[in-house]
């Protein structure tokens, strides 16, 4: 565990988010606490990503509030996107160019990316250009530029949507592996094979509400709405 | 590793050259002269202004352009000497204050060129007014600096003296300078003035030939000046004073009379004549 | 063209003879242009960035304008640089009028609108793609310059060169503020244009030559640069 204090839990109170007239969000009031392993499940068009940018601040909410323990300092919270997006310089590079970001100074940054990219299993690649990576590399550099500085909480906007089953095996184990070290997990899907594997928390979204939220047993065994029930069986809902 | 060493790389190919110019740029006294395309080509001050330099350590700065910018670079104080042939405006140019101390330094004469073929008969001539008018009543293609340099305010002063005003579309202006003047008139079979420095040195006369010379009233007097101490204070007075005092004395005079161009004088020492 | 051949000749003497003369002359045009391609760099590269990614108020008219200046012909900025510097002119004092400073910054002014349009385009659509990960991972909109800068340069290189391009090429510019002084203030371009008006058209090609064959080499070593560093991913 971290010596410093954790910026989480972190509280969503009533958030909203409108564009162009229409509301995408409303009336989110979500918890994300020390330890959480929470994956936000829904169909596409949910706002599943959205609620995911407005909680690591990429994103102004339109209404309500994000609150975090105290003012959380850029790095304390980390986001992995559904399409790794990598600088055009060295593996390496791209992890010391996060952690020069993150304030951490010249001298260390070097052995603390080293010691990220080991963590992920890139340490033989250090030395090759992000950019001719493949696709499951790229992912897997992606997370650990995200958590070369040991964020409280890291969120994952479906990382493994474009990735074969190998490579989402990867990416699930090092999840797993971050989360036993005490990293939170806020992580959307629309897999529920990955959901079933991973959850401990269920968050069902459905239209922009929240629908359901619930431990990831409960959820699954007796879902308690309709919509829930529905995408757990497979079927399209709205 | 290769990222460093292109950089090194383009890093020399910018240094060189500025090392290289260091060099040159050495010399610090030197003074600027406003002087003519066609004198410039005539490559007199080639031949002239080493002489100087080498006597006096004074370096020459020859801005070479047409009479009229020439004269404004004086106006403006772009310049420390102004030396020109255009005598009207050369007189006008210390009435109105911004010259100094006139003195005539050499005179060539114009030629009137055109192709071979002469189509309206000028050749031998001696008389250039009538040979223009010839050249206007036969309609036969002139080409005309335009560009109110010495060359071309001569030019029209015989277009007065033949009583012929020019128009187009048989006479071109080029407003240009002699060179590329002369271009034209060798590309489309055109008469031209032209001074004889230019011409002699002109390397692309094609079909062109000399047809009328030899009048008076086409020689070609130089006169320089200082530029106006009094009105531009940064003028280099003493070093442009000694150029001119140079250009004027026995030394100068006689380095003009000594160029030639495959063996002919091209100007001629007039620093004693009175105007 | 009966010049030609003559041209090719001319040519082949001038590099051979190793002339001082044509060696002064090149010198001074690289020094020039170099100079202004990098000072147009220093300042149009962050300029550019910062166009791309901060609003403002005016900051249509300032793209527009930027992208109408790289027309600007190059004898209406020496005209308006010449209107500056004559001693006539409001820094006539500085006493820059007829030297290579005075042409370094006729062409800096020539070569920049090109730097900053380009550079705002190509950090524009970098910022759209790399943003949201600049700003997750904690980069503030100016701490990202110079890292879009250093990202994007291949595609920078494209409009350095067309920048080097520009001002290699033109005569209007540096004839006019520089005088076109033998030794002092003459380039490839002017030397050029000399020639031509006095009619020795197979020296004036030659010096065109050489100077064709010099852009050539300045340009094909950047993208050699260019397409090393892709290669090796750099």
């Amino acid at each position: 565990m971290r010596a410093e204090p954790s910026v989480l839990p972190l509280h969503l109170s009533g958030v909203g988010f409108r564009h162009g007239g229409q509301a995408l969000l409303s009336d989110v009031d979500l918890c994300v606490p020390r330890g959480a392993l929470t994956i936000i499940l829904g169909p596409n068009g949910a706002g599943k990503s959205l609620l995911l940018r407005l909680a690591h601040g990429l994103l102004e909410p339109s209404e309500g509030r994000v609150e975090w323990a105290f003012a959380a300092p850029r790095r304390r919270h980390a986001m992995v996107f559904q399409k790794p997006v990598l600088l055009r310089r060295s593996t390496l590079a791209n992890v010391t160019h996060a952690l020069a970001l993150a304030g951490v100074p010249r001298g260390r940054r070097k052995a603390e990316a080293l010691a990220a990219l080991d963590r992920v299993g890139l340490s033989a690649l250090a030395d090759r250009s992000a950019r001719v990576l493949s696709g499951g590399e790229q992912q897997r550099l992606a997370l650990a530029r995200a958590t070369a500085s040991r964020p409280d909480v890291l969120f994952l906007d479906e990382p493994c949507a474009a990735l074969d089953p190998a490579a989402t095996r990867a990416i699930e184990d090092i999840v797993r592996a971050l989360h036993a070290e005490g990293t939170a997990i806020v992580m959307t899907t629309h897999d529920l094979g990955q959901a079933r594997r991973l959850a401990r928390d269920v968050v069902f979204l459905n239209r922009g509400r929240i629908v359901e939220n619930a431990p990831a047993e409960e959820f699954f065994a007796a879902p308690q709405s309709p919509q829930a029930a529905a995408f757990l069986r497979g079927d399209l809902v709205w | 590793m290769v990222k460093r060493f292109l950089m090194a790389m383009m890093a020399v190919l910018i240094a060189a050259p500025a090392l290289v110019q260091a060099q040159a740029q050495a010399q610090d006294r030197f003074i600027t002269v406003a002087s003519t395309t066609s004198t410039e080509q005539s490559g007199l001050f080639k031949h002239l202004l080493p002489r100087f330099t080498d006597a006096t350590g004074i370096e020459v700065r020859v801005v070479a352009v047409g009479t009229g910018q020439a004269l404004r670079l004086g106006e403006n104080g772009d310049a420390d000497v102004v030396f020109v042939h255009d005598t009207k405006s050369e007189e006008k140019f210390v009435a109105e204050g911004f010259g100094v101390d006139r003195r005539p330094v050499m005179y060539n004469d114009f030629v009137l060129v055109g192709p071979t073929a002469d189509p309206a008969g000028i050749k031998g001539g001696k008389d250039v007014a009538a040979a223009l008018a010839t050249v206007a009543k036969a309609g036969a293609p002139f080409a005309s600096r335009g560009d109110d340099s010495g060359t071309h305010k001569a030019e029209k002063r015989l277009w007065t003296a033949s009583g012929v005003t020019p128009s187009a579309p048989w006479y071109r202006e080029t407003g240009s300078g002699m060179g590329p003047t002369l271009n034209m008139a060798a590309g489309i079979g055109a008469y031209a003035l032209t001074d004889r420095g230019t011409w002699l040195n002109f390397k692309n006369r094609q079909d062109l030939a000399i047809l009328v010379e030899g009048d008076r009233r086409l020689a070609n007097p130089y006169g320089v000046m200082l530029v106006n101490p009094a009105r531009h204070a940064h003028v280099k007075e003493a070093d442009a004073r000694a150029f001119i005092d140079w250009l004027t004395g026995p030394v100068g005079q006689d380095a003009i009379a000594s160029y030639t161009i495959n063996g002919e004088q091209l100007f001629f020492p007039d620093a004693k004549a009175t105007n | 063209m009966t010049e030609t051949p003559s041209a090719f000749a001319a040519a082949i003497d001038l590099v051979l003879s190793l002339d001082p003369e044509l060696g002064s002359i090149v010198a001074l045009s690289l020094r020039v242009t170099l100079s202004a391609v990098a000072i147009a760099c220093v300042i149009g590269l962050p300029l550019g960035a910062a166009l791309a990614l901060y609003r403002f108020p005016g900051r249509q008219v300032v793209v527009t304008l930027s992208a109408a200046l790289m027309g600007l012909p190059p004898v209406v900025a020496g005209l308006a640089l010449y209107l500056l510097l004559s001693r006539a002119g409001p820094l006539g004092s500085w006493g820059l009028l007829f030297t290579p400073t005075a042409m370094i910054v006729a062409q800096t002014i020539l070569v920049l609108p090109i730097i900053i349009t380009l550079t705002r385009q190509v950090v524009e659509d970098l910022w759209g793609e790399v943003g949201d990960q600049l700003r997750s991972l904690g980069s503030s909109r100016s701490r990202a310059i110079p890292t879009l800068l250093w990202d994007g340069r291949l595609s920078l290189l494209s409009g350095v060169l067309a920048g080097f391009g520009r001002a290699s090429a033109e005569v209007g510019a540096v004839l006019i503020v520089g005088g076109n002084i033998a030794g002092v203030t003459r380039t490839m371009t002017t030397a050029i244009a000399l020639e031509t008006s006095r009619g020795d058209l197979a020296l004036a090609l030659g010096l065109g030559m050489v100077l064709i064959v010099l852009t050539i080499a300045l340009t094909a070593s950047a993208q050699i640069i260019g397409a090393l560093s892709r290669r090796l991913g750099v």
